[in-house]
């Protein structure tokens, strides 16, 4: 059954969907939504929508936006996608610094925790490098070209972070993995040094978020289409603590829904001073939040936030030390949907200190729509409409797209023998597939 | 596993050695595919009872105590044994340490399996340090051993992948180099040879410009035991040398990073 859905995925050559994504400016000045090739920029010091300026030269998206970071300072931002192109922002104003062209679509992306380095992946597993920011005089020198500093064999890289305290970069690709590398002083001649190598996942990472004891050591934290969420210590590359989300799926769906396959982690995001980590997972709506104790090195289930039945998120944000989890719904390329219409629902969800001792009974909510800092004008800049939640079938649809397609990029393919040889004699290696 | 049928070439407990021409296999396989046959999900989890029973016995694991001895760790990796010519060569050269060959073809693998039993049963208290297990290496080193384990690998005749697009399929790249040097502990010698003098000067100039190798000296080269095994117990190299060909070696030591 599973062979022949993904057979079927083959023959109709299904378009490829890319979640929508959110981020978090690290102090609070803005908030970013990407769709499609669409970034959307809200300015929430000034309460207004930001109009994005381009003056790299380089030209716009031109297909879904893969991924988006904020640097550690704030001042930066990059976007990366399907176009092979990684555009690097400034953010006060925002105007676009750098365009730069990757030979292969891009997966992750990040900035050095310094500001100095902006690193992408691109689908065949290879980290780049390439100087961030404008030189002393405000240019951006023109022929600088990225280097590749690592990658992993041939394999997506699904998520990219830098260590809080700089020393590492961590990568986790569709095969299981987690490489933690140790980012040299001139990293530009590359970074051969592996730390370690976090292996316990038994599917696709999906993502990785660094955290940190105020001060200490750091961790890692990883959701993958395992279902579970793994803590590790990533200097020695020891898996500490293992949540399976599986274990509270009496909480998390109606009886008829609980297909172990539908329940992969999309995102992960630390929130409430690092003691909380939100985790969105494929088919939930709503979210998963659990308690991440640095000091016992322990993960436990505080709660399940629920949200209206049609909205599951695909991807979430969170400043760490504020309790506002920014959450986006949406997906690119569907059907029906011109460019300035891709359909997006934000939903913001206040979560109080207090969550992490409260009973399952106190409630916390998504805010509705009207109690949205800067109401209506947040949600038209970034949602792109208002009307989102009457489209319940558009929802919907995004969400079985989205589910497909996650599945036929990063689930191991797994055929019949029969298959295979089948698939073996078909075989056109000179072919070139796009 | 008490008794192998005749077509599958015999050997096994008989001791007798399996026949090639029961195991023939294509000469390549796409190292990029996703692979169909168990993973290790991490090194903890490779079972290594399998594959050395006199030093790791199957029931040990039910004892749990800790207390007995620790068993050693394999220390040497053959990448792309092919028929295990090398492995059966090292194994009296070194009867105390663990090694292992890796291969990705099914057949292949499974000649070797049934060589190295064949040689257990032959020679009783000999051959207990080699084995053999089917995977792909460019995707999985890090989930059988952990960081530092080896003390030496090996890259006997690989594919040369000549057109440059299939250059990353190549087995020696800066990539792969991170993960070999991962694996392997300081002071650790990296073997490789072909006959392929574009390949040899590839895999030569990656080693070189790789941060955590360099060159082993000449001198060292001629008194290492080893280096001779690489172009006379392989079956390639044997062919090799039948046709009278030449064969390029780089022999590099894993060295730990000077940063400047």
């Amino acid at each position: 059954m599973e062979d022949t859905a993904v057979e079927e995925a083959e023959v109709s050559g299904a378009a490829e969907f890319a979640p929508a994504l959110v981020a978090a400016h690290p102090f609070g000045h803005s908030v970013a939504v990407a769709v499609g090739p669409d970034l959307r920029v809200f300015d929430l010091q000034g309460g207004c929508a930001v109009s994005l300026s381009d003056d790299s030269g380089g030209p716009a998206h031109s297909d879904a936006i893969r991924a988006i970071t904020f640097g550690a300072g704030g001042d930066l931002f990059a976007s990366a996608g399907d176009d092979k192109l990684v555009k690097v922002w400034k953010t006060g104003p925002w105007r676009c610094i750098r365009t730069i062209t990757s030979e292969k679509r891009v997966s992750a992306v990040a900035f050095s925790n310094d500001g100095l380095y902006v690193a992408f992946a691109d689908k065949f597993g290879v980290v780049w490098l390439e100087a961030a920011g404008e030189d002393d005089e405000g240019h951006v020198s023109a022929d600088s070209k990225p280097v590749s500093i690592f990658g992993h064999y041939c394999s997506i890289i699904t998520s990219m972070k830098f260590s809080p305290d700089g020393r590492f970069i961590a990568t986790a690709d569709r095969d299981f993995k987690i490489r933690v590398t140790l980012f040299p002083k001139n990293p530009m001649k590359g970074a051969t040094e592996i730390q370690s190598f976090c292996l316990g996942h038994t599917e696709f990472v999906s993502c990785i978020a660094f955290t940190r004891i105020s001060g200490g050591s750091c961790f890692l934290l990883s959701g993958g289409g395992d279902s579970a969420v793994r803590l590790w210590d990533h200097i020695n590359g020891c898996l500490l603590d293992t949540y399976d989300v599986r274990d509270n799926v009496g909480e998390l769906s109606e009886p008829n829904e609980t297909e172990d396959s539908n329940l992969a982690i999309g995102n992960i995001c630390l929130t409430n001073n690092n003691s909380m980590v939100a985790v969105a997972i494929q088919s939930l709506n709503g979210l998963m939040l659990l308690a991440c104790d640095l000091v016992a090195k322990k993960l436990s289930f505080l709660k399940v936030i629920r949200t209206e039945k049609s909205y599951i998120p695909t991807s979430l944000a969170s400043r760490c030390w504020e309790g506002l989890l920014w959450t986006v719904m949406g997906a690119s390329n569907m059907p029906n949907q011109s460019v300035s219409q891709l359909l997006t629902r934000v939903k913001i969800i206040p979560l109080a200190q207090k969550d992490v001792q409260a009973s399952a009974g106190h409630d916390s909510a998504a805010l509705d729509d009207t109690e949205v800092p800067h109401g209506e004008k947040l949600l038209l800049a970034l949602q792109g409409s208002l009307d989102g939640s009457k489209q319940e079938e558009v929802l919907a649809a995004v969400l079985a797209a989205l589910k497909v397609s996650m599945h036929k990029m990063l689930v191991k393919k797994n055929y019949s023998e029969e298959r295979r040889e089948q698939r073996k004699r078909g075989r056109n290696d000179k072919k070139i597939k796009n | 596993m008490t008794r192998t049928s005749g077509a599958n070439g015999g050997g096994g407990q008989s001791g007798k050695l399996p026949r090639k021409r029961f195991y023939r296999a294509r000469a390549h396989s796409n190292p990029l595919s996703d692979s169909h046959f168990p993973i290790p999900i991490s090194p903890d989890d490779f079972d290594l009872s399998q594959h050395y029973p006199r030093y790791y016995p199957a029931d040990k694991g039910e004892r749990g105590d800790g207390e007995e001895v620790e068993a050693p760790l394999i220390r040497f990796a053959d990448v792309g044994c092919g028929f295990g010519g090398l492995l059966v060569g090292l194994s009296p050269l070194f009867p105390d340490k663990l090694m292992i060959g890796m291969e990705l073809r099914d057949k292949v693998t499974e000649y070797v399996k049934e060589r190295v039993l064949a040689l257990r049963a032959s020679n009783p208290g000999q051959y207990d340090n080699i084995s053999v297990v089917r995977t792909n290496s460019m995707k999985y080193i890090p989930n059988y051993f952990r960081k530092a384990q080896l003390s030496k690998m090996f890259f006997l005749f690989p594919d040369p992948h000549f057109k440059e697009k299939n250059h990353r399929r190549r087995v020696i790249s800066m990539q792969l180099l991170d993960e070999y040097a991962f694996v392997m502990g300081v002071g650790g010698i990296i073997y490789t040879i072909t006959d392929v003098e574009e390949l040899g000067v590839w895999m030569r100039s990656c080693l070189e410009k790789h941060p955590l190798f360099e060159a082993v000296p000449e001198e060292e080269i001629e008194v290492d035991p080893v280096v001779k095994l690489l172009s006379t117990a392989t079956e390639e190299g044997q062919k090799v040398a039948r046709n009278g060909g030449q064969t390029f070696q780089a022999i590099f030591r894993r060295i730990s990073l000077q940063e400047e």
